[in-house]
């Protein structure tokens, strides 16, 4: 465990942007946002950025392959490169499970996705425990504890210090290149803190929203429920919670023309768009009622069935805060049978 | 980078051949640009064509593996890439990924089994692949039925292929049939589900369907009348896809997805998804 | 209010006059209110709310609730009846299948602007006279209603009710708005700081059509952002071209239909203040074709789509945006 004067902060990015560009939560007109580490810039003390930190991994715009076109010929130009190092500072326990769950998807699932894969790899995590959760937090829900989240180098800021562990050996070589900085320090401050946060977490309106009774359901009885009917009429049907979800990963592949050719681009898509399915054959699922249930199905049900019971949701409360008409997965959840409804 | 294969970048392909099947199917034979297959698949698979500029899309291979020299696709026109496709002329390249897809389980399930094949209209694309690969592993497969329709003669896809091939291999029977008279047609006259259900076939066979949505649920329920269990009727699914490796979302039902879980389903196990094929 | 509001709702209910309600149902947190349909008086009595964070407009639900089997209640603030009264004159609406209560607003508040003051993890709100009382994980807060309300509240057009069919509570008046100080502010800018000032906003849109979801005068059945054929239906802006363009092209096809409900702002998870570039419309159309609202007169002719030997030249675009 080493230690850091607060004051210092700045001298700490200054030394890991030295090395690579580094990205924090910045203060700006919608909320917090990850922003490239330059001098001046200070980092954010909200609870979280309004945006995941999914963005890193799986940008929303991404080229996949570009082609020239000659007449009857075509010509295939992978541009893919490697990417180059960076850090991302201040990721909080929900953002780094919700990495955890993107991995699954498109690391641990063969075949491996090439482009996740290379930002995933150049990528270091310094993760920071929390200290002012949100009404709007449930991340307790899945396990994740907001108190010492894993990540390469996990961070602690107490009063006017701020802790750092490194936990993997991409962290220590951060950790070890910021060296002059750091002091070695005992636990038990640390120790302290963690048990304080675990205990202002408990206290937290949502923590017990309990998912057992849809797990132990039937899928197709979840499926089948009357609550979706009930539920799904006050959507618009816009992409707002899959858009700040750090867990939502559906994309489509689109193309534009250039001067040069045909760029072809994956970008996120959203299973509430009205075209999501839709094909020239038809669409299999044609109202919003089909479109709503298979969003919250797919977290609570369809994914878990597939990695060993593990939801696709964090508990961030990003679509809590963002959807326009406050309708959200823990409304659903209550709805559909989690406890501690009433 | 370069040296990771990478699903979504495709390969390139030469289209040596285009048959005119129907006024709306097209067939489109597909080489590797130094002649061959690009890739070897199984019965059932798919693949993703595209033209750079004008899209993507996901179509069955029509194609049995056993053809060592080229891929074929049978296309409907039906949107913009299709469009595009029937407008095409031999000797265009096009983008070619795969194969996706499960694939009719020919050298397992569907071992030393009678085969009854049912298809509508397009619907006999996918099936096709099997139906050679059966002709051309003949001593492994039992006998073959093949209830066959579509709304008139002219909508009969491969017909040549079916009139001059099928109905002489050993231990085929080949039934076709249109959904309203026509002149030049003494066959049968009548839609899929009531012919199946006329025909009467023993509840041994194991089944095989594809067609449109609505053919394919009152021919089950046919199927089911004459003594058939659902475990013994695979069928094969058409649904949006856009990755074709299970991560994009799109084809996503229940806890399946059908590009790479499926398309090839059989019917007790759609009981126990979700309707929303 | 909210008391006669659910009383008038369950008698309409008990008597056969509608099958369904179209109103607010309470959520987890006091402002988290998701708007709902209610067809029991036991729904009405649990959940039905009517308070200051029931800021979502209800008319566009009508579109599709109107088509359905029965009648159905619906509760319009004053400004959510322009919308509505804009949506009939474009025939979206069945009138006859939809019974209107008009309801008082005083203004809406923005959890929003209550989080900006620094008070966070609110778990509760209760109105105390002309103020808020805010209950948090972190302690109580108290603030003044007005410095929380919402933008679009605090320039507020009119409380009077374009539509109705029977009022609870006092109907107001069109009141005097500074709700085109904004853009008059943005109009003396040079177009170089008014470029950059758009930018920086758009460039935080996700493109995730919330704005266009929510927006009542967006009621295309296929709107042209999905229509592939269309060239701009990419899903996310690739470039910082299509970032301006979704805008601007919305802001262009909702121009002279726009009552400015701000639904469009409300909903922005980005924070984007979208009802600046509507409202320059509006105030153009005000300035070269006479004062002219959405929504409040049915039978007025719509400045955009009549015209009149008065209007003005069409050159005048090309002098006011020409750089010089």
């Amino acid at each position: 465990m080493k230690k850091m004067q607060a004051a210092n902060l700045n001298d700490f990015f200054r030394a890991a942007a030295a090395a690579e560009t580094v990205y924090l939560p910045v203060d700006s007109a919608d909320g917090a946002r990850f922003m490239k580490y330059e001098d001046g810039v200070t980092l954010s003390m909200a609870c979280n950025t309004t945006r995941s930190a999914k963005d890193f991994f799986f940008p929303q715009v991404e080229n996949l392959v570009d082609f020239k076109v000659d007449g009857k010929k075509i010509e295939v130009i992978d541009g893919r490169e490697e990417v180059e190092d960076f850090v991302i500072f201040g990721v909080r326990a929900c953002d780094l499970a919700s990495f955890e769950i993107l991995d699954r998807v498109y690391l641990n699932t063969p075949p491996v996705d090439s482009y996740y894969k290379n930002r995933r790899e150049h990528g270091t995590v310094i993760t920071l425990a929390c200290g002012r959760p949100q009404e709007t937090c449930f991340c307790k829900v899945f396990g994740i504890d907001a108190a010492d989240p894993a990540g390469d180098v996990t961070c602690w800021m107490l009063g006017d210090d701020i802790y750092f562990r490194a936990n993997t050996e991409k962290g220590e070589k951060l950790i070890a290149a910021c060296g002059s900085l750091l002091t070695d320090v005992d636990e038990a401050p640390v120790e302290n803190a963690k048990t304080a946060i675990r205990a202002m977490v408990d206290k937290l309106p949502i923590k017990d929203l309990k998912l057992d009774k849809i797990s132990e359901r039937h899928l197709l009885e979840n499926f089948n429920s009357s609550v979706w009917k009930d539920l799904y009429e006050s959507c618009i049907g816009c992409g707002t919670c899959t858009f700040v979800c750090p867990t939502c990963q559906c994309f489509d592949v689109r193309e534009f023309k250039t001067n040069e050719g045909v760029k072809r681009f994956r970008c996120w898509d959203s299973c509430m768009y009205s075209d999501f399915t839709k094909m020239a054959a038809g669409n299999n699922r044609l109202s919003q009622l089909e479109r709503f249930r298979q969003r919250f199905m797919h977290k609570l049900v369809y994914f878990p069935a597939n990695n060993d019971g593990v939801y696709s949701c964090v508990g961030c409360g990003r679509c809590l805060k963002s959807c326009p008409i406050s309708m959200n997965i823990v409304k659903v959840a209550k709805a559909l049978g989690g406890e501690a409804n009433e | 980078m370069s040296e990771v294969n990478e699903t979504l970048i495709p390969q390139l392909g030469i289209v040596t051949d285009i048959r005119t099947d129907t006024p709306d199917v097209k067939t489109f034979r597909v080489n590797a640009l130094d002649g061959g297959k690009v890739f070897e698949h199984i019965p059932g698979q798919c693949a993703f064509l595209s033209m750079p500029g004008v899209g993507e899309a996901l179509f069955s291979i029509t194609s049995s593996p056993t053809n060592k020299e080229f891929m074929e696709f049978s296309i409907k026109r039906c949107g913009c890439v299709t469009d595009w496709l029937h407008s095409m002329e031999v000797g265009q390249m096009i983008t070619i990924r795969g194969p996706y897809g499960n694939g009719f389980p020919v050298d397992t399930d569907f071992r030393h089994k009678d085969l009854l094949f049912i298809a509508g209209g397009i619907g006999l694309a996918p099936l096709r692949s099997v139906i050679n690969y059966v002709r051309g592993n003949r001593d492994k497969y039992g006998k073959v039925d093949i209830v066959y329709g579509s709304r008139s003669k002219d909508d009969l896809v491969d017909y040549d292929e079916i009139i001059n091939e099928w109905v002489n291999e050993k231990d085929f029977n080949v039934h076709l049939t249109i959904d309203r008279e026509q002149e030049g047609w003494d066959g049968h006259v009548g839609f899929v589900p009531n012919y199946v259900k006329e025909l009467g076939f023993d509840t041994d066979k194991t089944c095989i369907i594809c067609g449109p949505p609505i053919m394919i649920k009152f021919t089950l329920a046919g199927l089911i009348e004459l003594g058939f269990k659902k475990d013994q009727v695979y069928t094969t699914m058409e649904l949006r896809m856009k990755c074709g490796v299970g991560k994009c979302g799109r084809c996503n039902i229940g806890d399946k997805y059908v590009c790479k879980d499926g398309p090839v389903f059989r019917c007790d196990q759609l009981d126990e998804m979700p309707s929303e094929y | 209010m909210q008391e006669a509001m659910k009383a008038r709702a369950k008698e309409l209910l008990a008597d056969g006059s509608v099958n369904r309600v179209a109103g607010w149902k309470i959520g987890e947190f006091s402002y988290d209110i998701t708007p709902a349909i209610f067809e029991t008086a036991e729904e009405i009595d649990r959940d039905f709310v009517y308070d200051d964070f029931c800021g979502a407009n209800l008319s566009k639900y009508l579109i599709s609730q109107s088509r359905k089997e029965g009648k159905i209640l619906v509760f319009l603030k004053p400004c959510d009846s322009y919308s509505f009264a804009q949506l009939l004159k474009e025939h979206r609406i069945i009138r006859e299948n939809v019974y209107i209560i008009g309801i008082e607003c005083y203004g809406k508040a923005d959890i929003n602007k209550i989080r900006e003051k620094g008070i966070d993890g609110v778990l509760g709100i209760k109105e105390s006279g002309s103020s808020f009382v805010i209950d948090s994980i972190y302690g109580e807060a108290t603030v003044p209603k007005m410095d929380v309300y919402a933008e679009r509240c605090l320039v507020c057009k009119s409380k009077k009710h374009a539509v109705y069919d029977e009022l609870i509570g006092e109907e107001g008046d069109v009141v005097p708005s500074s709700r085109f100080d904004k853009v008059a502010e943005l109009e003396a800018m040079t177009p170089d700081e008014r470029f950059e000032f758009w930018r920086g906003e758009l460039s935080r849109c996700i493109r995730c059509n919330a704005c266009r979801n929510v927006c009542p005068a967006c009621s295309c059945e296929n709107c042209v952002f999905d229509n592939p054929n269309s060239g701009i239906a990419n899903k996310a802006a690739a470039d910082s071209f299509e970032e301006n363009m979704f805008h601007i092209i919305r802001a262009f096809h909702v121009a002279g239909r726009c009552t400015d409900c701000g639904e469009c702002s409300r909903v922005c998870p980005q924070n984007i203040p979208l009802h600046l570039l509507n409202r320059k419309f509006i105030k153009d159309i005000n300035e070269f074709y006479g004062e002219y609202q959405a929504g409040e007169n049915p039978d007025e002719k719509a400045p955009l789509t009549n015209f009149t030997f008065d209007d003005c030249e069409p050159s005048i675009v090309y002098k006011r945006g020409g750089n010089q």
